[in-house]
């Protein structure tokens, strides 16, 4: 019998429209495997009874042939999307037990579609880590294991609750959330694709803040074209997002097959860093390398800034951070540790219910933020920033996408890099420029290190043309054939 | 970067600090810092700051009051709460 938890989405869909199986045997099949996966911690809750629910309705749709884009499909929401009557945590103490009293846009518009929500998948606290081992729920679990340890690999970050169980088949798609990388890396430490498009693109509102003007929402598949089923219902003008974009939501989905023909790539110089390992560079070589076989035409470019993206981040979004995190004050949601006055009550709340991460970015960004440092560093990273973005549009006048490595590495053990925030801060190092220009960027699984271990590559884009990001990894993917599962599911076939 | 500095960010963060954990605060606080600090070669003269990567203007509309009239749902994940309000300490003797 077909292992329904190991189906495309365009697989899936066309079952249930052929009625080869219904949308509750497709969600019940995952939720048996979510049972098995708990190791994993991929879900902080999981919410059975709203899946079946939700797959019922889907079901009842089929049968009168009103069926949406993505009825039925199995997905997880990444915690830090609040969702009406499910608790939302962002991963944190915090807000343990917050139960939001609405909807955010994104998952309405899933819901709208037909996605059935498997559960809150886990993730770094507040979205703020590259290794999904500042959760407050506990560490996810890479469903990979390199060939040579048997040592438990982070899944990557921040999204890792999602990437995990899209790899380990417990999802069929997930949200995720991508403010430096937070969805490409985690994408690439498990042999997924993912993609964060432009910025704007997806609504913000309910979505727990983390840096406002970098946080971007998308979405983790198995394939590319699942990624454009899910990124088509997931985005949209959205009237209560300030920043949304009222820009037209193409089908992606029917747009991923053109080729790459003609298509100009740019290589940028700036990304070939000594301390890549060789393998990386390798397969970036291999990428271009299939590119230009194809008929696409490779052009070298300069993004001369991109050494102070990170730098640049690392004021710009804790400043952010310290000031959308000052809501919780043990008031009106979450946490409350009582002290002999108001402003006792706020510094032990959040002093109990914040880790250690997410303090430090707090008080990083009051410093920079604070009365003679401002002009210095604040205004400093924000003049640099539009630098960075100046690096891009120049660039985009020479070519249409832009190929690097999704990651400096592939995935490591749970508590490496832990001892030195700078060095688990450059796991970003290839996808924060994303950030810091409001880029669409989608890394896509092209190879394997000595390891065992996947690696990713990158494609990133113009704004609002996350068609040709997709169309350029569809050719990537194609074209490496990757078809490498994680031990977690041979040792499941076994 | 010294200790009051450290206290500082702290009390301006509102996050309580205890004398034992300074130590371990700023030197991680320090070395962010440090690394931070390599944006000062950057030469940045006349140079606009960029606060949003989208070059749209916000949009205006109609000043109306469009929600309301849920102080349940408000209220409801309130750590305390009372006849429709929420409740903190009293901050006037």
């Amino acid at each position: 019998m077909t292992d329904l938890t190991a189906l495309s989405v365009s697989e899936a869909l066309a079952g249930m429209k052929n009625k080869d199986f219904s949308a509750v045997e497709l969600t019940q099949a995952h939720l048996n495997a979510m049972e098995k996966a708990r190791h994993l911690n991929a879900y902080i809750v999981e919410t059975p009874e709203l899946a079946l629910k939700q797959a019922a309705e889907s079901d009842a749709r089929y049968a009168s042939g009103d069926a949406k884009p993505l009825d039925g499909i199995p997905m997880g929401m990444k915690d830090l999307f609040c969702t009406e009557g499910v608790q939302t945590t962002a991963g944190s103490k915090i807000l343990e037990g917050f139960v939001p009293q609405y909807e955010s846009t994104v998952s309405a518009k899933l819901f709208a579609d037909g996605a059935v929500m498997l559960g809150k998948t886990n993730l770094d606290e507040f979205a703020m880590g590259s290794s999904n081992t500042t959760s407050y729920y506990g560490d996810v679990i890479n469903p990979w294991k390199a060939n040579d340890s048997d040592a438990d690999l982070v899944p990557g970050g921040s999204s890792g609750g999602s990437a995990a169980a899209v790899a380990a088949n417990i999802a069929m798609l997930s949200t995720g959330t991508d403010t430096g990388g937070s969805i490409r890396q985690p994408a690439a430490f498990c042999g997924i694709s993912g993609i964060r498009p432009t910025y704007g693109r997806c609504s913000r509102w309910g979505v727990v803040a983390f840096a406002s003007s970098l946080d971007q929402a998308g979405a983790f598949g198995r394939s590319v074209e699942d990624c454009a089923h899910m990124l088509t219902s997931m985005s949209g003008f959205d009237p209560k997002d300030s920043t949304s974009a009222d820009i037209e939501v193409p089908d992606f989905a029917s747009m991923i097959d053109q080729g790459v023909k003609g298509l100009k790539v740019g290589i940028p110089k700036e990304y070939r860093l000594d301390e890549t390992p060789a393998e990386i560079n390798a397969l970036w070589e291999q990428g271009i390398e299939w590119l230009r076989s194809e008929g696409a035409e490779i052009i070298d470019i300069s993004l001369p800034h991109t050494k102070y993206a990170l730098p640049a981040y690392y004021i710009i979004a804790p400043a952010e951070a310290s000031s959308n995190l000052s809501r919780y004050d043990g008031v009106r949601y979450g946490l409350r540790v009582d002290g002999k006055d108001l402003a006792e009550t706020y510094q032990k709340t959040r002093a109990e219910g914040f880790g250690d991460e997410v303090k430090r970015r707090i008080m990083v960004g009051a410093y920079v933020l604070s009365a003679g440092y401002y002009d210095a560093y604040y205004l400093q990273a924000q003049k640099v920033r539009r630098l960075i973005q100046n690096d891009f549009k120049k660039a985009y006048e020479q070519v249409d996408v832009i190929l690097t490595p999704a990651t400096p590495s592939s995935a490591f053990a749970i508590g490496e890099n832990e001892d030195d925030p700078i060095k688990m801060y450059l796991n970003d190092v290839f996808t924060v420029t994303v950030n810091m220009a409001g880029l669409p960027g989608m890394s896509v699984p092209a190879g394997m290190d000595s390891r065992g271990l996947p690696l990713g590559l990158q494609v990133i884009g113009r704004p609002f043309d996350e068609a040709t990001v997709l169309r350029t990894c569809r050719f990537i993917e194609r074209t490496a054939a990757f078809s490498a599962k994680p031990q977690f599911l041979m040792n499941k076939a076994a | 970067m010294d200790k009051n500095t450290v206290i500082k960010a702290a009390r301006l963060a509102q996050i309580e600090l205890k004398d034992s954990e300074i130590d371990a605060v700023k030197s991680k606080m320090e070395g962010i810092i440090g690394f931070v600090e390599q944006l000062s070669e950057v030469d940045t003269t006349g140079v606009e700051p960029l606060q949003s990567v989208n070059d749209i203007a916000l949009r205006m509309r109609e000043d109306a009051v469009t929600d309301g009239g849920i102080p349940e749902k408000v209220l409801k994940n309130a750590p305390e709460s009372q006849e429709g309000f929420f409740v903190v300490s009293k901050i006037v003797e």
